[in-house]
């Protein structure tokens, strides 16, 4: 399996950058996903690398063959698209066997690999049903056999799952990464559903305005945010606002408005810039009684006010109040807590992440 | 007792009578007349009846009465400049209303303006107007200039039909087809064609129907050297209303037919699964 890689592409839409110079390497194999809002270029990326968007300027490479410059059909990229796109006026076995046919592959060859694969979907017995005649999940998984019956080089998913209602999503995104697992083909994945993209990915490429915010492992998109926006688009974040007070290595210390002193982690900082400070919910450490009387002044811990405590089910969901700062927190159901005490609460440096306004 | 379902039933017979009225009732009033040989005011059916104008509008019998010719020739004649308009309608239509689809054509609005013209204007100056063209290229009184007349004012069906059946495909679709190896023009033929067939018969039926009937433009160019069957019901209307009658139920035979077949493939399964 080859490898993919994007070169300094550059698309434009009237005055707007839809794809803003974009340097990406998909590595033999792997499953990158492309995450970001709509508009960020995710799906105009997947266009341009099947060829279904002319570019301004900049190459793609499959290995060492340049494929920018040759027509779709010649590419040797497989994409299933958002709404599956099936034939209406052709049946499963039809829809699977049409590629096959344009390769010139002989009849019984043909059949033997529409049989298999419609085993890799689990479909078998559905040959001669069309398309308006299954269930969405069936068509997409119609959708995903015609495009692996063909052997692409890469395969490229838009959105596949965003038509599918939110159980059988979950289901079909365990099947997609089983999938690719098992074949191992180099694949993009486009979607909006950062979960998604969690459960899926090898790396996740994370684009604003069509340009790349981050590329990493989906722990370190999440965890270890390189800017502002990254973090504020994966999860629920709260930003506090404030200014760099001390700087040691990997770390930054912010004073707030109020006087609330918060070390977290934070790169290319310099003293006295403003920042925020993202804290996600989870991070939030509620300390019980005998936690808070032993621990040391340190950093980090704050008393905070509960304004609103909300059972969800499986946590509580807290908005708490430090200082002039509001934030929500998540809390563990078993130690439930009531709106208008105060509590005392911790948050990791490692999970604070300190960025430019 | 007076229910629910009395008041539907009884306004159901009532749309019946109305659909009857409207639509029916003229027809068989045609068919009477067809049938008529006999019928003098103030009767109201018919004093004799019988097949006699049928036989000589369909040439088996010979006849000296005014408007009373032969309506084969006629007919074949219509049916044949119906299908080559249709043919070269087609061929316009198809390529223009796709590329006025899917292309981004500067002024494309405009473009599908300009094919309703012939229709938007009062005919007889257009008509007028065109015959003296006709004259200078010596296309007046010809089939072929019949056929062009029969294009112009039918291809607003086939251009018009024909982009509004290939913008409902969606775009996904030649997409999908390029995305497994197919070139542009084989996605053309083997997705979107098929796909566009029913839209593509509708509108090919609409320009053979408006060629069937076309009258005005017929009447300036064609006349007198080509008369076509709209034109032998014109020459006789005037004077026997039994052999109009026979050659406009001949008219609306092909019509109906087609009808029929527009019907048949509408209602063919894939076409549920579009859009």
């Amino acid at each position: 399996m080859p490898s993919l890689r994007l070169v300094n592409v550059v698309k434009t839409y009237g005055k707007s950058k839809a794809i803003d110079n974009l340097n990406l390497m998909v590595e033999d194999g792997e499953l990158l996903t492309l995450l970001g809002p709509s508009g960020c270029g995710k799906t105009t990326t997947l266009r341009a690398v099947i060829g279904f968007v002319a570019l301004e300027s900049g190459d793609i490479y499959i290995g060492d063959r340049k494929i920018s410059d040759i027509p779709p059909e010649k590419r040797g990229v497989g994409l299933v698209f958002q709404n599956y796109a099936l034939w209406p006026h052709m049946t499963v076995s039809q829809n699977l066997a049409f590629g096959l046919q344009l390769k010139k592959m002989p009849k019984n060859q043909i059949r033997k690999k529409v049989a298999e694969g419609l085993s890799i979907v689990k479909l078998e017995g559905l040959e001669n049903r069309y398309p308006r005649q299954l269930s969405g999940g069936q068509q997409q998984r119609v959708a995903l056999a015609r495009a692996l019956v063909l052997e692409p080089d890469i395969l490229l998913l838009d959105e596949p799952l965003s038509n599918l209602d939110a159980l059988l999503r979950e289901q079909m995104r365990f099947e997609i990464a089983q999938l690719h697992k098992q074949y191992g083909l180099t694949t993009i994945y486009v979607t909006h559903d950062q979960t998604e993209a969690m459960v899926i990915s090898d790396r996740i490429a994370v684009l604003d305005k069509g340009r790349l915010m981050q590329l990493g492992t989906p722990w370190e998109i999440y965890s270890r945010p390189a800017n502002k926006f990254v973090a504020g688009f994966m999860g629920t974040t709260n930003f506090i606002r404030g200014k760099v007070e001390d700087i040691s290595g990997d770390y930054a210390v912010v004073r707030t408005n109020d006087g609330l002193i918060l070390q977290g982690r934070g790169r290319g900082l310099q003293k006295g810039q403003e920042v925020e400070v993202a804290v996600r919910p989870e991070n939030v450490e509620f300390l019980s009684d005998l936690q808070a009387s032993n621990a040391p002044k340190a950093l980090n811990i704050f008393d905070a006010r509960i304004t609103r405590a909300t059972y969800v089910g499986e946590l509580i969901d807290y908005q708490l109040h430090i200082h002039d700062s509001l934030i929500r927190a998540k809390g563990d159901v078993r130690t439930k807590q009531v709106a208008g005490e105060t509590v005392k609460i911790r948050i990791d440096p490692d999970q604070l992440s300190v960025h430019q306004v | 007792m007076f229910s629910k379902k009395m008041l539907i039933v009884s306004l159901e017979i009532i749309l019946l009578v109305v659909v009857f009225l409207l639509i029916i009732w003229p027809m068989m009033s045609l068919f009477i007349w067809s049938i008529a040989e006999t019928w003098y005011w103030p009767n109201t059916l018919p004093q004799k009846i019988g097949f006699e104008y049928w036989k000589q509008a369909l040439g088996l019998q010979k006849s000296l009465a005014i408007g009373a010719v032969s309506i084969v020739p006629a007919f074949f004649l219509s049916l044949m400049i119906a299908m080559i308009v249709v043919v070269i309608s087609m061929l316009i239509a198809i390529p223009a209303g796709y590329a006025l689809a899917k292309y981004r054509i500067p002024f494309g609005g405009f473009i599908l303006f300009l094919f309703l013209m012939p229709n938007a204007f009062p005919q007889q100056p257009v008509f007028v107007n065109l015959l003296h063209i006709f004259t200078k290229l010596g296309l007046a009184g010809t089939v072929q200039g019949v056929i062009l007349v029969h294009i112009l004012v039918g291809l607003v069906f086939g251009v018009w039909i024909t982009n509004a059946t290939f913008k409902s495909i969606p775009p996904h679709m030649e997409e999908a087809a390029r995305s497994v190896g197919a070139g542009k023009l084989r996605a053309f033929f083997r997705i979107t064609l098929p796909l566009a067939a029913p839209g593509l018969l509708a509108s090919a039926v609409f320009v053979f129907i408006t060629s069937l009937d076309e009258f005005t433009g017929t009447f300036f160019v064609g006349l007198p050297f080509v008369n076509t069957l709209p034109m032998t019901l014109y020459s006789s209307s005037g004077y026997n209303m039994q052999f109009a009658s026979v050659i406009a139920i001949i008219l609306l035979i092909p019509s109906i037919l087609f009808m029929a077949l527009i019907q048949g493939v509408l209602k063919a399964e894939y076409v549920g699964g579009m859009g």
